[in-house]
């Protein structure tokens, strides 16, 4: 390719941010479209919380349990821990699109520290919480939701950790990248649905 | 062209029987996958038909021959099979094979997705299949799976088994095939595109690809986690969901089944309009009439099916009904586009009929009638008298499930040339077409007039009003008609591919891209594309000289009529004519 002859084409400096200038492959819109269809899949689940809250007279778990008062500390300051976390793993992206493979290694690995950081405190929310699954609709859709959304977190965290090994065996440059642009969407949406939506109407609608 | 004659090798040539299968298991080549697709999908649909026959001899006359259980399962099953496992998959079989030879790619943009999708729709398949052998046998909830019949309340006789549970985990699995492929064939279609075939180029059937894509990209998850939430209602949450008693809500469950079911009535159905589009345009032996409104039509109809979901709920008293009765009556509009062009495209045409284009107008006759009847149910008042009788079951048969089977038929015929490089034998295809044809006008027109007569559906057994006994008999009797039309299809399939007369690489004088390859194509599809001017390049190809000169002649190509596009006629290039 006579990329480098041809000079680029202006692009959109919000598309520049999010994937680069460089042409978009098939694997980013891949990513892309399999994004919207998890945005569809939460908003499913959600939609489900908001009507049971909505219109039920049995809301709060059914044995008496509920969540302490105060006991909302751990959960926001994961909270901003995780959502603070698209800002390394958006470095490395534009580390990366400078051909710098050292510094997008190490700000994956932040990234890897920290996500795992927050899936072993949602662990501890899961063994501290006084109410099981079967204990009404908010403790079904409390496991379902954090549940999912932690799942979502580890296959996110899987797929970054893949790509950081294949980094230390010097793959990736400035026009190869798919990968780590494809990571940095995915893990975007993590934390976007954690923050904007989960987090709030999980922790905050008992 | 005529270079390409010789290109096509034997693979298979004196290999031996298991590197042919294995080469089928591990193949990533969208066209074996296509064709496979058809083959499960195909099997699936003949088992989904035996078990309406079971029904139809139940119900022939009053009285039962098999339990309530039995039935319940029966019609479960035939609804989960026809939608999931037939209808489903056998768009997709179509959309795997032809869309990226109809765009001039060399295969879908994520061949390995491809074949994955593929392999977790069988897997789905399979579970679905394997509940016959569990204790307490299948779902019997009936292909919407409406809680509380679907939990173990405490109130039910005999509280649903693992069979549930596995129809919620398959339905998952078939749900995430069909995401993975919507992804595919959407990056496929925005970035796999030859030279010169621009969005306004695309054949109609590659459109219906695109907006069936994006349907199912945004409307599965949505039935994703609706199964999830049954799974864990089951499993764990007892009912906290979807059980009333236990503070759950039955209507969340049908808000959010029917806000994926309702567009996969177009994600069935669309398919099959592309594929009629695209045999119109050939067997008329003009253009399609009104491309453009033709694809904007499809989409009317792909967003509007966004925010119609709710009238399948008018009598739960639980949903908006001015809004939903008229978003439903829109529907009318952009279908009826598509079926005045269809009719105008078909007028002073040239036209001829071979079986594919049997299959097609019999397509446009038995939408016609789905599509009024869905008009008469979209008023709220003629929808609360005739909810759950057979005049519903008549309405979405005619539409979804006979107009689509009719549609896919129409491509079975049309792309078997091209898949197998032979035809299907003409006169079994007609014998075939006036069973089918005949036979299920007799199924389910009766059936509309059952239900007038007010005969709920989901039943094994009924009271012996008069008629009924009548109408129910014409019904079995069609169904069987329908059935040896099948078997005729089926013995078709066998022979042609056995004794069907040869097919060269363009037996039809197509008009877009597949026909420009050999039948059946090489592995890398195209060993040259000719140039692409219009949304029928080989008609140009064909004809273009000829026509060039001619004032009179023009043709859709791409900006044509804004200001910036490169003139109205077909104008074939050096290379083009040289091939030609």
């Amino acid at each position: 390719m006579a990329a480098s002859a041809v000079p680029h084409k202006r692009v959109h400096p919000i598309r520049s941010f999010l994937v680069g200038d460089e042409p978009m492959t098939t694997g980013l819109w891949g990513i892309i479209f399999f994004i919207f269809s998890e945005i569809m899949f939460f908003a499913g689940l959600i939609a489900a919380m908001l009507a049971l809250h909505s219109d039920t007279l049995l809301w709060e778990p059914t044995n008496g349990g509920h969540r302490v008062e105060g006991d909302h500390l751990l959960p926001i300051l994961f909270t901003v821990l995780l959502v603070s976390t698209s800002i390394p793993m958006q470095l490395a992206a534009f580390a990366i699109r400078k051909g710098n493979r050292k510094a997008m290694l190490i700000n994956m690995a932040i990234v890897l520290v920290v996500g795992t950081a927050f899936i072993i405190n949602q662990y501890f929310e899961w063994e501290h919480a006084d109410f099981g699954i079967s204990d009404g609709p908010y403790a079904a859709t409390f496991y379902t939701l954090t549940g999912f959304h932690g799942a979502h977190v580890i296959g996110g965290l899987v797929f970054i950790f893949a790509q950081w090994l294949r980094g230390l065996l010097g793959h990736f440059d400035a026009k190869r990248n798919t990968a780590i642009e494809a990571a940095t969407l995915y893990w975007h949406f993590v934390g976007f649905v954690w923050l904007l939506v989960i987090f709030p109407l999980v922790f905050f609608l008992s | 062209m005529a270079t390409l004659a010789g290109a096509q090798t034997t693979p298979y040539a004196g290999a031996n029987v298991w590197r042919t299968v294995l080469e089928w298991l591990t193949t990533v080549d969208h066209k074996k996958i296509g064709i496979m697709y058809l083959w499960a999908a195909g099997a699936f649909g003949l088992v989904g038909m035996a078990f309406s026959l079971v029904m139809r001899t139940e119900l022939a006359q009053a009285g039962t021959i098999i339990s309530a259980e039995t039935y319940n399962s029966i019609f479960t099953m035939h609804g989960s099979v026809m939608i999931f496992l037939f209808l489903l998959p056998v768009g997709a079989a179509f959309m795997n094979y032809s869309m990226p030879l109809q765009i001039g790619a060399l295969d879908m943009a994520f061949p390995r997705i491809n074949a994955l999708s593929f392999w977790i729709f069988l897997f789905g398949g399979a579970l679905l299949a394997m509940s016959f052998a569990v204790e307490g046998g299948t779902a019997s909830a009936g292909w919407t799976a409406y809680p509380p019949v679907t939990l173990d309340t405490g109130n039910n006789a005999e509280p649903p088994g693992a069979g549930m549970d596995m129809w919620l985990v398959g339905v998952i699995l078939l749900g995430q095939a069909s995401i993975f492929g919507s992804v595919n064939f959407l990056v496929t279609i925005f970035k796999m595109r030859a030279p010169g075939m621009t969005m306004w180029r695309l054949p109609l059937f590659t459109w219906t690809t695109l907006v069936t894509g994006l349907l199912i990209l945004l409307s599965t998850p949505v039935l994703a986690a609706a199964l999830v939430l049954g799974f864990i209602d089951r499993n764990g949450a007892e009912g906290a969901f979807f059980d009333p008693a236990n503070g759950g809500q039955p209507l969340l469950w049908q808000n959010l089944f029917w806000f994926y079911s309702h567009p996969a009535v177009y994600i069935m159905i669309l398919p099959a309009m592309g594929i009629v589009s695209d045999v119109f345009g050939v067997f008329t032996r003009r253009p399609i009439f009104g491309y453009r409104s033709m694809v904007l039509a499809l989409v009317g109809i792909g967003l509007l099916g966004f925010i119609v979901w709710a009238h399948h709920m008018f009598t739960t008293g639980g949903v908006f009904l001015p809004f939903f009765m008229g978003a439903t009556f829109l529907i009318a509009v952009p279908t009826g586009v598509k079926m005045f062009n269809w009719i105008a495209t078909m007028w002073r045409g040239s036209n001829v009929f071979p079986t594919a284009m049997l299959f097609s107008v019999g397509f446009l006759m038995l939408f016609l009638i789905g599509g009024i009847t869905g008009v008469f149910h979209a008023a709220v008042p003629v929808d609360f008298a005739l909810h759950d009788t057979y005049f519903v079951v008549g309405h979405f048969h005619y539409t979804m499930s006979i107009a689509a089977t009719f549609g896919f038929l129409a491509g079975c015929y049309y792309w078997f040339p091209k898949m197998f490089g032979k035809f299907m034998n003409e006169g079994l295809g007609k014998l075939h077409f006036w069973l089918l044809f005949i036979g299920v006008n007799l199924v389910f027109f009766t059936q509309l007039l059952l239900g007038l007569d007010g005969m709920p559906r989901r039943i094994n057994d009924y009271v012996a009003n008069p008629g009924w006994e009548l109408m129910n008999m014409l019904i079995t009797i069609g169904a069987f008609v329908s059935a040896a039309g099948m078997m005729v299809f089926l013995y078709n399939v066998f022979y042609s591919l056995k004794w069907g007369e040869r097919a060269g690489s363009d037996p039809w004088e197509g008009t877009t891209l597949e026909w420009a390859t050999t039948s059946p194509p090489p592995a890398h599809n195209f060993d040259s594309l000719p140039e692409i001017r219009s949304e029928r390049p080989l008609f140009d190809l064909r004809f273009g000289e000829r026509l060039q000169d001619d004032p009179h002649y023009h043709v859709n190509n791409g900006h044509n009529g804004n200001g910036h596009g490169r003139g109205g006629t077909a104008q074939p290039s050096e290379s083009a004519r040289e091939e030609g």
